[in-house]
């Protein structure tokens, strides 16, 4: 795949000055819009997890006409509701020793020193104020006897920050904001559309005035119009098909974007988590995450010999090789999941992986069973531990977990500035659907927090900023009428094909591919057999695929269709970026970029930039560099050991 | 594992709707049971027919999307199971299992095993919340909860608005669900000044929905996946009584 290298960005648009002040100085200069012209200002949220969800209901109460958008039959239902281990903040509640400061520090250094200075402090500023928020709208957080809110801690940070709802923190968050949604769907502030799926952005003078999106019951193509188009829609980690996402994550709100003018940047950042339930088989639909917070208690070993294949409890524990706490004595099983993911792949790769194929090692809890007594056990991590049973079937009170690492999170996503406004004027991107504040490696328990950032605090105030120069007036009939013509298009197309496979074994095949060659480890040689290979199967698609029924009707193999063509696109994309960056950093391991330890090498002097791609329809995509600066935070090789 | 299953084929709203029956070979114990209907739409593609349409989101038991009833049970017959997290080692080679919609006037189908929840969240927005604007909270360390309060409130907030014990219920009532979002904020200082407020205008809204009365006959949380109590329902049903007392 060929491309061309553009201008640079540097503006942009984060204020200079004392980085404690940015947010501050920004949220001042930010024009008002007064009470009466907000009414006269649609704005459409697309996307009602974390951050679109909070970002409706917030917009909506400041008086905004908001249109919201989800393709599940309730906004309660979106893909954060997943979310398991926690939240954090930098409340320092416990007086270990957090700040604002070390918040932003470990989140600088933790996403390996490609992530913002100007936005990851602001995040961590904001953190603070989101407890309050989801506090008061009686999100059941975790409490202590003495009535206070508890908090635990995570890799990556040594100290207790994380705060949680059991195991289902995404969840109890979710249901505050949606709560907060339907509060202002009464009041009529807000306009619920479920069970619609975003299409296409509709951009006219140069600006984002709407989107074509499908009823998905009737198959009816519908225009909405707005002043601006928010999309909140999510990651992309299902283009590697098994995944820890729900299963209809997709890339299609973000890709028909890039198609529009929206700048792509960093595809190539996935986060693999290293505690996942191993794959058992080929039918497999999804992956299940077991929550990071398990390895506060559970030991990750691996027999010392290889292709033992004795019963756990028959191997004597100097035959084990506790691996992470042998490389990483600091912090042993709590390194972040980079580190810990790779390592799981080393041992396996080694021929010491466990369980069906030697993809798997253990996860054991024997030494606290032993110590804190099975009930102890039990309280904290019962719920996992019952969920890990139903779905292998063995119970992990007497055999230790199998675990093994599975792609979950995408640090990649649309460009967006300071504002969170994208390269179109008018479209926002907030959420996992953006790329800003992870770098290449997202610290557990940050997501959440960045979401609902985005949702309550940042965007209310950016596009205020953008609005108060509206409302822009009438929309070109001819911007729209292509828009949705251009839906149609593909719609027909896809159902004309009539082949003889089915979506899903297009999307099976392709995840495989991206797993191998775009996965945990890259090589140049992989990445190029992935984009030989990636454009003929997407040719094989678009000549075999079959889709049954009609589009006038509710028609779930017509949806997965349209989604894996864009998955194809997107994969050559990430391919393609994944070659060009010959380091290794986060959750980007390149074989070729490494030290004589095997540790991941980074390269600062060629690769301290965003990588932000420009769609180019001669499928030749520009490259815009984003050098990132750190004036804070030091740039060092980051070590565990 | 082979199986034969007898599923309710529905193309519409408007369509009546009848039972049809499909064998499936090879399937692995260790399969969820939505992995075995994906085993069997992808053969049903391939052959020309319309898949059966089911929702799903998640696949781990928290999105509350899927539900089907099975072998006439809301999710299934194992207990405290969610029907994604249903695996099919839990069913004996050569049975005949039935898959039906969730059925109650309230809760339309709209294709096969796909029905339309919506009324739930009509229900949320006559009052399942705390009204409270973004960026005014105040220190989230300034009210204490009780942590027996707070264990209490948690254990009603895991509701997945999945609408199984609507399904199971004999009267079609929506009250263990509604009984569980009123329990969770009724029980949180955060939750008082709107308390019976929120109750009376949730219950009268189940009502106007169309949900049928409470008989305590407890389908509802035998089938719930999240183990959501009956004590919810006396502590919704004293909260509406006391608010149309004053
Ligand atoms: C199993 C699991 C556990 C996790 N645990 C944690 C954790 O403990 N802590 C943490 O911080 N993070 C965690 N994460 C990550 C975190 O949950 C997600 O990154 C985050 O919730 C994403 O939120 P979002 O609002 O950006 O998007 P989502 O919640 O994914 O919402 C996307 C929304 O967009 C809608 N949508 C998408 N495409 C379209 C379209 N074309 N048209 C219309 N609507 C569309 C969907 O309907 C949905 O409403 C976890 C993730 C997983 C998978
Ligand atoms: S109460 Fe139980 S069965 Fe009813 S919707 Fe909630 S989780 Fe589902
Ligand atoms: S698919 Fe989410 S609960 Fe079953």
């Amino acid at each position: 795949m060929k491309y061309t290298e553009g201008s640079e960005i540097h503006d942009t648009k984060a204020p200079a000055g004392p980085i404690e002040e940015r947010w501050e100085k920004r949220k001042f200069s930010a024009k008002l819009v007064n009470p009466a012209n907000k009414r006269k200002l649609t704005v459409i949220v697309v996307g009602t997890g974390l951050a679109g969800g909070s970002a409706a209901a917030t917009l909506g109460e400041l008086g905004y006409n908001v249109k919201s958008f989800c393709y599940q039959d309730t906004p309660r239902r979106a893909h954060s509701i997943a979310a398991q281990g926690g939240i954090n903040a930098a409340k320092n509640y416990r007086g270990d020793g957090d700040s604002i400061y070390r918040l932003f520090y470990d989140t600088v250094k933790g996403g390996d020193f490609r992530a913002r200075e100007s936005n990851v402090y602001r995040l961590a500023q904001v953190s603070v104020n989101i407890i309050d928020q989801a506090v008061a709208q009686g999100v059941p957080f975790a409490r202590e006897y003495g009535g206070l809110l508890d908090t635990r801690s995570f890799g990556g940070a040594q100290v207790s920050r994380t705060f949680y709802a059991r195991g289902q923190t995404g969840q109890q968050l979710l249901l505050g904001a949606y709560q907060a949604l339907e509060r202002q769907i009464a009041a009529g502030t807000v306009t619920m559309h479920t069970r619609h799926e975003m299409l296409d952005v509709i951009v006219a003078d140069g600006r984002a005035r709407g989107v074509i999106v499908r009823d998905m019951v009737t198959g009816e193509i519908e225009r909405h119009l707005a002043d601006a188009v928010v999309l909140a829609t999510g990651g992309y980690g299902n283009v590697f098909f098994l995944s820890t996402n729900a299963k209809g994550c997709n890339t299609t709100a973000i890709w028909r974007a890039h198609e529009r003018g929206a700048y792509f940047a960093n595809p190539c950042y996935t986060q693999i988590h290293p505690t996942c339930i191993p794959v058992s088989g080929e039918y497999q639909s999804k992956l299940t995450l077991m929550s990071e917070s398990l390895r506060n208690d559970g030991r990750v070993w691996v027999p010392l010999r290889k292709n033992d294949t004795r019963a756990p409890g028959d191997i004597p524990d100097d035959e084990r090789d506790y691996y992470l706490e042998r490389i990483y004595p600091a912090f042993g099983n709590l390194v972040p999941r980079d580190i810990a993911s790779r390592a799981a792949k080393n041992v396996c790769d080694e021929g010491r992986g466990v369980g069906p194929g030697g993809l798997g090692v253990y996860l054991d809890f024997r030494d606290a069973i032993n110590r804190l007594g099975r009930d102890a056990v039990e309280k904290k991590y019962g719920n996992l531990f019952e969920m890990y049973e139903r779905i292998t079937g063995e119970n992990p009170y007497d055999v230790p977990m199998r675990i093994y690492p599975a792609v979950h999170y995408t640090m990649g996503g649309l460009w967006v500035d300071y504002d969170l406004q994208s390269t179109i004027p008018g479209l926002f991107v907030i959420g996992e659907a953006n790329f800003s504040d992870h770098g290449a490696n997202r610290l557990g328990a940050s997501a959440l927090m960045q979401g609902l950032a985005d949702g309550y605090f940042v965007l209310p105030t950016t596009i205020g900023d953008y609005l108060a120069a509206g409302p822009f007036g009438d929309v070109d009939d001819a911007a729209i009428a292509e828009a949705e013509v251009k839906v149609r298009n593909k719609i027909d197309r896809l159902l004309s094909v009539n082949g003889t496979r089915t979506p899903d074994s297009f999307h099976r095949e392709l995840g495989k591919l991206m797993w191998d060659y775009c996965g945990m480890e890259r090589t140049e040689e992989s990445l190029r057999k992935a984009l030989e290979r990636i454009p003929e199967l997407r040719e094989e698609f678009w000549q075999n695929v079959k889709v049954t029924g009609t589009a006038e009707e509710l028609n779930q193999v017509l949806e997965r269709a349209g989604r894996v063509a864009d998955f194809f696109d997107l994969a050559e994309l990430m391919c393609l970026d994944a070659l060009i960056r010959t380091e290794s950093c986060g959750g980007h391991f390149r074989a070729e970029s490494q030290d004589a330890d095997g540790e991941a090498l980074r390269d600062d002097e060629h690769f301290a930039h965003v990588s932000a791609w420009e769609f180019s329809p001669s499928g030749e995509p520009v490259l815009h560099k984003e050098p990132l600066e750190y004036e804070y935070v030091k740039m060092t090789q980051r070590s565990y050991k | 594992m082979n199986l034969t299953l007898r599923v309710w084929r529905q193309s519409g709203p408007s369509d009546d709707g009848r039972m049809v029956t499909y064998k499936v070979e090879d399937v692995s114990p260790d399969m969820s049971f939505l992995e075995m209907l994906d085993v069997l739409n992808e053969r049903l593609i391939l052959e020309g027919d319309d898949p059966i349409a089911f929702d799903h989101d998640c696949r781990e038991g928290i999105c509350g999307m899927c539900g089907m009833v099975i072998n006439g049970v809301a999710h299934g017959e194992q207990r405290a199971t969610t029907t994604c997290q249903l695996h099919m080692r839990h069913f004996e080679d050569g049975a005949t299992i039935t898959i039906e919609p969730w059925r109650a006037a309230p809760f339309p189908v709209v294709k096969d095993l796909v029905v339309d929840r919506s009324a739930f969240d009509r229900i949320i927005q006559a009052g399942g919340f705390v009204s409270v604007p973004a960026g005014s909270a105040p220190d989230a360390h300034s009210v204490p909860v009780r942590k027996e309060d707070a264990d209490a409130a948690f254990d009603a907030a895991t509701c997945i608005g999945c609408g199984a014990c609507v399904a199971a219920c004999p009267n079609g009532s929506a009250s263990l669900f509604t009984a569980a979002k009123i329990t969770h904020l009724s029980l949180l200082p955060q939750g008082q000044p709107e308390r019976l407020s929120r109750a009376k205008a949730m219950v009268d809204q189940m009502d106007a929905e169309g949900f049928g009365g409470c008989t305590n006959t407890g389908e509802c949380t035998a089938v719930c996946p999240k183990g959501i109590p009956l004590e919810t329902i006396a502590r919704m049903n004293s909260d509406y009584l006391k608010a149309n007392a004053k």
